[in-house]
């Protein structure tokens, strides 16, 4: 079963006057990391709300066409219901932190008490996640009092804890240095490796490029392209998008304009090792 | 004059150290980005140089006085510092009023607050939000917005943290430009990033911080040269770089550019 199925999705929030979604035909399978990338107010946010039912549900506004969440009508889901299925991290840690909570350890605990979780259970998953991250430093300090780059670790410990097989994830590494931010991806690798889908905004395109299955443009609220991860970065509708290609295939892009080309466009680091490895081989054969 | 930091050390209340000692000279209209892992010190030094806060020991000086002997409002005056979460900063219902606040705060003369103010929302490129709630407005423009009403002041220095957190290719290429604007007025700029794409294609001066103190301090092809730095500031290179390095094409390379020359 698909986990989103969107037909002809226009959403505008009721304070505006032009839709944040348009024209919005989108599959997005379970088991999968499904990227989405576009500029800042492409729609990347209202799209991870609308998966999520805080769009309509929660920011009002006038929604057309159709919306399935995991087979079944948006509009029919409990809104209670749908936020425990699907995790959810914001892109802003410091609204998606509770502010009710004294310690980490506690604020990390909090989406499990709400579920119910056994008390026992609640501790050991909270203190696996809390390993995972690398944050042990932090579990008996102040939430209120975090840096923005531990606040995004423990919004994000927060969700990974209540273990949803959905977890919508918008921007999870913006304020963090890079070993943060590679825990976060090696944890998001792990999640898809048990089988979890997940749906991951992040400007990081390199990252994206190494860990996201498939991938959606976005360019003023509509689809500019979506696939497979591969032949979107390797499409020019994300140039046209202004979104930016990872590394790698910049440097194909570049060999390519001097009449250099790589045999096949890297999207990986490992690719693109291999591709140059090759032609080092080839340029010593040749001597 | 420059602001310099002589073995300049910071020690939080409780007696934690936040800095061990930093040497460190930033000259008139420099520009430069200190790099490392969080906690190594970077906010913290860049908090001495705008006077934020005080060295616990050795010295810190603003154009040639010692910070100690200043306020924190006469130093911010020189010294002014983009937070690195806007909402710290912003407060004003309205992104003009915002802007216009530290004029009308210093009773500048109309035409000076005018001029000032004008400069500041072209260089940041904020002008169709004029009349917007900064809180209604998307993260990255509300970042831009903030180094606006840092801007309208008369820094000579400007502080900025992570400003490339959460831009888009777009709000990249405007931060850039504003970057290219600031070093032709003669302004000098620090930024503490993590974005290492960023630091490459901008800056030609990068200091790499670990553990309290600086560990490298050069021009880019040097710092990135070295593996030991990188690997104590828990910083990285290129990909690109780093294949060129793996592959031994080159243990220098920096740009996708000179990778580009060195694949046969």
């Amino acid at each position: 079963m698909a986990l989103a199925s969107l037909r002809d999705v226009r959403f505008t929030y009721a304070y505006s006057d032009r839709p944040a979604l348009d024209g919005i035909t989108l599959e997005i399978e379970s088991g999968m990391v499904h990227g989405i990338v576009g500029l800042n107010a492409s729609g990347k946010t209202t799209l991870c709300s609308l998966i999520r039912g805080i769009v309509p549900h929660f920011h009002k506004g006038e929604l057309e066409g159709s919306v399935e969440i995991l087979g079944r009508d948006l509009l029919e889901w409990d809104p209670a219901e749908l936020s425990r299925t699907i995790g959810c991290v914001f892109d802003n840690p410091f609204t998606q932190i509770s502010g009710i909570r004294e310690t980490v350890f506690e604020e990390i605990a909090l989406g499990l008490e709400n579920l119910g979780t056994p008390r026992a259970e609640m501790i050991e998953r909270v203190e696996r996640v809390v390993e995972q991250l690398g944050i042990e430093a932090l579990v008996r300090k102040n939430p209120n009092g975090l840096s923005g780059g531990q606040r995004q670790k423990v919004a994000f410990a927060s969700i990974i804890a209540m273990d949803a097989d959905v977890i919508v994830i918008d921007e999870p590494t913006s304020q963090l240095d890079p070993d943060a931010t590679d825990a976060v991806f090696g944890i998001i690798a792990d999640l898809k490796a048990q089988g979890k889908s997940i749906v991951l905004v992040e400007h990081k395109i390199d990252l994206l490029a190494e860990y996201a299955d498939r991938l959606t443009v976005l360019r003023a609220g509509r689809i500019v392209t979506t696939g497979a991860a591969r032949d979107v970065l390797t499409s020019d509708e994300l140039i046209a998008a202004e979104v930016p290609v990872p590394e790698v295939t910049e440097l194909s892009r570049r060999l390519d304009a001097i009449g250099r080309p790589f045999v096949r466009t890297p999207i990986t680091s490992a690719e693109a090792a291999a591709a140059v490895s090759a032609r080092i081989q080839e340029a010593s054969n040749a001597h | 004059m420059p602001i310099e930091l002589y073995r300049a050390a910071f020690a939080y209340p409780d007696g934690s150290p936040a800095l061990s000692s930093v040497t460190l000279r930033v000259g008139d209209g420099e520009r430069l980005a200190i790099v490392g892992q969080n906690g190594a010190g970077k906010t913290t030094t860049v908090k001495l140089m705008n006077g934020l806060l005080k060295p616990t020991h050795g010295e810190v000086r603003v154009d040639g006085v010692l910070t100690t002997d200043r306020t924190t409002a006469q130093i911010a005056r020189i010294v002014g510092y983009v937070f690195q979460n806007p909402d710290d900063q912003l407060f004003a219902s309205d992104v003009r009023t915002e802007i216009e606040y530290l004029p009308r705060h210093l009773g500048w003369p109309d035409e000076m607050r005018t001029e000032r103010v004008e400069r500041a929302i072209d260089i940041t490129g904020i002008r169709p939000h004029l009349d917007a709630n900064p809180k209604d407005l998307p993260m990255a423009i509300r970042k831009f917005v903030a180094i606006a009403a840092v801007l309208v002041g008369a820094c000579r220095y400007i502080v900025l943290d992570e400003p490339t957190a959460g831009l888009d290719a777009r709000g990249l290429d405007l931060l850039r430009s504003m970057l290219d604007h600031l070093r032709d007025d003669g302004t000098a700029v620090v930024t503490i990033t993590h974005d290492m794409r960023f630091v490459i294609d901008t800056f030609d001066r990068v200091v790499a911080m670990a553990d309290g103190t600086v560990i490298a301090d050069g021009r880019c092809a040097d710092v990135f040269a070295d593996d030991e730095v990188l690997h104590r500031a828990r910083i990285k290179r290129l990909i690109v770089a780093q294949i060129a390095r793996d592959l031994e094409l080159s243990r220098t390379a920096l740009t996708v550019d000179d990778v580009v020359a060195l694949v046969p």
